[in-house]
């Protein structure tokens, strides 16, 4: 037995697989449904995938809703850091990405290409989340003796559905400029493709994001679209490349409660798929109105 | 006690209607002229202060919506897309003030269509309508600065469907942001109050504007649908009801229109004990018996600190005493007519559920006119947090008072219903109205003050309140491809 630990070389030791769970509220559960599907690429299995619920949509949606205040009242240079921090833990986690893009059939040219860009991309909102609301906020002059201005909040929880063709860049292009404002999501990751975004959770959860803050499902967008876009206390949906047909039933749905409903169909690996727009998507304007104390000669002069 | 003032009654100042001018009957407004359809479907359209008829209104069809579409789709196509942003902006404000110069025309028809009072729509509806069209035009040529490292370009025709709360003001509303952003317009007003818009119509004729830039198409419900569902509009915005903007929103699902909806509020207004009281009563009043709480960002929930519910429900009885309810022509009035019959109706079915709920009815003490619809102002103390009352729009002179001892108690029950549209805090601490402000989910929140309203100032809710802003540099991106 000694003997057989010591010569244990690469090629006779059973590799250890991964069991690839869901994420929700900071932890990593299986779906509460047991169920699983196999995704497969090029005649391979990519393993066994939880196959998520309407109850795991519910229970995701609550672990956002609960985070999503602490999460907005973080300060803007703090969302910044973590943003960062994302970008950081993604760096070193490259070579994982990879093997595992390369699993779910990208080319590997491709491939780096994506996870270099994903890296970016989290840098790029990072140093947004300070600055948007200097862009996009304005104090207005109306014509009466207030104080008026109108600011940015977040719209609170926000469904994603990611991209299905680009499960690691298209799922971050999505993620990034939501949770920046202080929106917290649920992200259903590209069917066909699940494991980056598995992969990608791990890295929240040692990027100092708040447990709840990203939640992602692996599942059927076909199952799940109904309970998402009736859900109650969802009040966004970010859509990338489902196609006419379920686009259509989910902003019906969706028009029950009065989402915001935002359909991307866009090449994420281009530059311009990055701006600040993204961020304001999942904004609402807020305008306050304060008097103006008006008295006779108290006016500062020089 | 009585809260009467009687001692102190006003003569009559009623405002002249000799100087205006309607016709008996108005056309629908394509291509710049008005249109008599020949179907001759017509409704008539009512004094809701006296029931007397003003006007007949044309009842569209589907081929005129078509034909307004069509002269908006070609209006576009041709000159108005073509035309500089000076240029555009330059017949906006031609527009705004050849309003400014009829404007004691406009106030009148509107107090005597819509049954505000005279003093609202001269000193509110009309100057906002013309400062929104003034705002707007100095935005046509400036569109550049507004969108930073973009190229904004208009959507096409938009399809525009306005309330009759604040008939002339709402067209103004959705009119300038468009015209302004290179867009052409199918406007149709609600059925009630139909008139200022025509007018505006005749304006828009007489200051010069390119055929089919803005077509007006009057009628009910099925017009307004006809419009959203209508091929060729490339964007709808809506102001109206939640239930509607539903359907809106769900009629369109399966196309690539742009939508705005403006829709409907359950504000909280919330006082502290340390608010400047006989400010926030003022600020209650105006908050829920202005426009005779036909507002969609009415402050018809009254949250009131514990310690002080007693004392500023005694001085707001008081004040509701001395509002004078009548006669909208008359100068001194402060509630004027309910503005349907329909809407009285479902007014006064709010106030049977609420008493039948268990809440406690106040009504001040006044006469009103034996013709037309009227409602005195009313309010319902001890309400409870489930109570129809204190959940659904009322869009009635109708308020419901809850109690509260915490901020976060107050914060928890303000935010507690699926509108979003505004909300009101009265204190003298600084730091608690920016707390109370920032935790407020609704798009316009009003501190020491309420239902103000400027053409510079974003208004548009969260939530069911609708979506995208109307006024500001937040009210363009409605209009544009950014």
């Amino acid at each position: 037995m000694t003997e057989s630990n010591e010569n244990s070389g690469k090629s006779d030791r059973l590799e250890v697989l991964k069991t690839y769970k869901m994420y929700i509220d900071g932890k990593f559960p299986r779906t509460e449904s047991a169920r699983y599907y196999q995704p497969v690429v090029d005649g391979t299995s990519l393993g066994n995938v939880c196959l998520a619920s309407r109850k795991d949509v519910r229970n995701s949606v609550v672990a956002a809703r609960s985070a999503q205040s602490a999460w907005a009242r973080r300060t803007a240079y703090n969302r910044a850091q973590i943003l960062y921090r994302i970008a950081e833990m993604l760096e070193g986690r490259s070579q994982q990405f990879l093997d595992e893009l390369l699993r779910q059939g990208v080319e590997a040219e491709s491939a780096e290409t994506q996870i270099a860009k994903s890296i970016d991309r989290l840098i790029y909102y990072a140093g947004w989340c300070d600055k948007y609301q200097q862009v996009f906020s304005s104090v207005n002059p109306v014509a009466s003796s207030h104080f008026n201005f109108s600011t940015l909040e977040p719209v609170g929880v926000v469904f994603v559905v990611a991209s299905r063709d680009c499960p690691l860049l298209g799922l971050i292009s999505l993620i990034a400029p939501v949770i920046a404002s202080g929106n917290t999501c649920v992200v259903l990751a590209s069917e066909n493709s699940p494991l980056s975004a598995i992969t990608f959770a791990e890295v929240l959860a040692t990027s100092d994001v708040p447990g709840g803050v990203v939640n992602i499902l692996t599942g059927r967008v076909e199952e799940l679209s109904e309970h998402f876009s009736r859900h109650l206390d969802v009040n966004a949906i970010a859509c990338d490349g489902l196609g006419a047909e379920l686009d259509t039933m989910i902003k019906e749905f969706a028009s029950e409660t009065i989402k915001r409903v935002k359909i991307y169909n866009q090449d994420w690996s281009a530059e311009a798929a990055a701006n600040p727009y993204l961020i304001q998507d999942f904004c609402e304007v807020k305008t306050t109105w304060h008097p103006i104390e008006q008295i006779t000669e108290s006016g500062a002069s020089y | 006690m009585t809260h009467q003032n009687s001692n102190w009654d006003l003569s009559p100042a009623p405002e002249s209607t000799g100087h205006i001018s309607l016709k008996e009957h108005y056309g629908v407004f394509i291509d710049g002229e008005f249109r008599t359809p020949d179907h001759g479907n017509r409704f008539q359209s009512i004094n809701p202060a006296t029931g007397e008829v003003l006007a007949e209104i044309t009842e569209s069809s589907s081929q005129d919506v078509d034909r307004a579409v069509a002269a908006a789709r070609a209006a576009y196509e041709g000159e108005w897309s073509k035309m500089g942003g000076r240029e555009r902006g330059k017949y906006l404000y031609r527009l705004a003030r050849m309003l400014q110069e009829k404007s004691r025309e406009f106030a009148v028809i509107e107090s005597l269509d819509g049954g505000k009072p005279i003093r609202e729509s001269r000193d509110v509806d009309v100057p906002l309508a013309a400062a929104h069209l003034f705002y707007y035009a100095g935005w046509a040529d400036k569109l550049s600065y507004a969108f930073p490292n973009r190229n904004p370009q208009p959507i096409g025709v938009a399809g525009q469907i306005i309330p009759w709360n604040f008939p002339l003001l709402m067209a103004a509303w959705k009119i300038a942001p468009a015209l302004a952003t290179g867009n052409t317009v199918v406007l149709k007003p609600a059925e009630t109050t139909s008139l200022t818009a025509l007018k505006l119509a005749e304006l828009i004729q007489e200051a010069g504007f390119p055929p089919g830039v803005v077509n007006v198409v009057t009628g009910h419900g099925d017009v307004g649908a006809a419009i959203v569902k209508h091929d060729d509009v490339d964007k709808v915005a809506f102001t109206g009801s939640t239930e509607v903007g539903k359907l809106i929103q769900k009629s369109i699902a399966g196309t690539n229109k742009r939508c705005t909806l403006e829709l409907g509020g359950k504000a909280a207004n919330i006082v502290f004990d340390d608010a400047a009281i006989d400010q926030a009563v003022e600020g209650i009043v105006n908050g829920i018996y202005f426009n005779q709480g036909h507002v969609c960002c009415a402050g018809s929930r009254l949250f009131v600190q514990e310690s002080i519910h007693d004392q500023l429900i005694e001085k707001l009885k008081h004040r509701m005493g001395t509002l004078i309810v009548g006669d909208p022509m008359d100068k001194n009035t402060d509630v004027g007519a309910i503005n349907s019959r329909e809407q009285l109706a479902t007014i006064e079915q709010y106030i049977e559920v609420g008493k039948q709920e268990g809440a406690e009815f106040y009504q001040a003490e006044c006469q009103l006119p034996e013709a037309g619809f009227w409602c005195r102002p009313t309010l319902f103390t001890d309400v409870a947090q489930s109570n129809r009352i204190a959940q659904e729009e009322i869009f009635g002179p109708v308020l419901a008072v809850q109690t509260f001892r915490t901020v976060a108690e107050v914060i928890k029950k303000a935010n507690n219903t699926p509108y979003g549209l505004s909300a009101g805090v009265w204190t003298d601490k600084g730091s608690k109205i920016f707390n109370m402000t920032a935790q407020m989910k609704a798009g316009v929140v009003w501190a020491n003050t309420y239902n103000l309203f400027d053409p510079t100032s974003p208004f548009g809710g969260f939530k069911e309140s609708g979506f995208g802003r109307e006024g500001g540099l937040h009210g363009l991106s409605a209009y544009l491809e950014i």
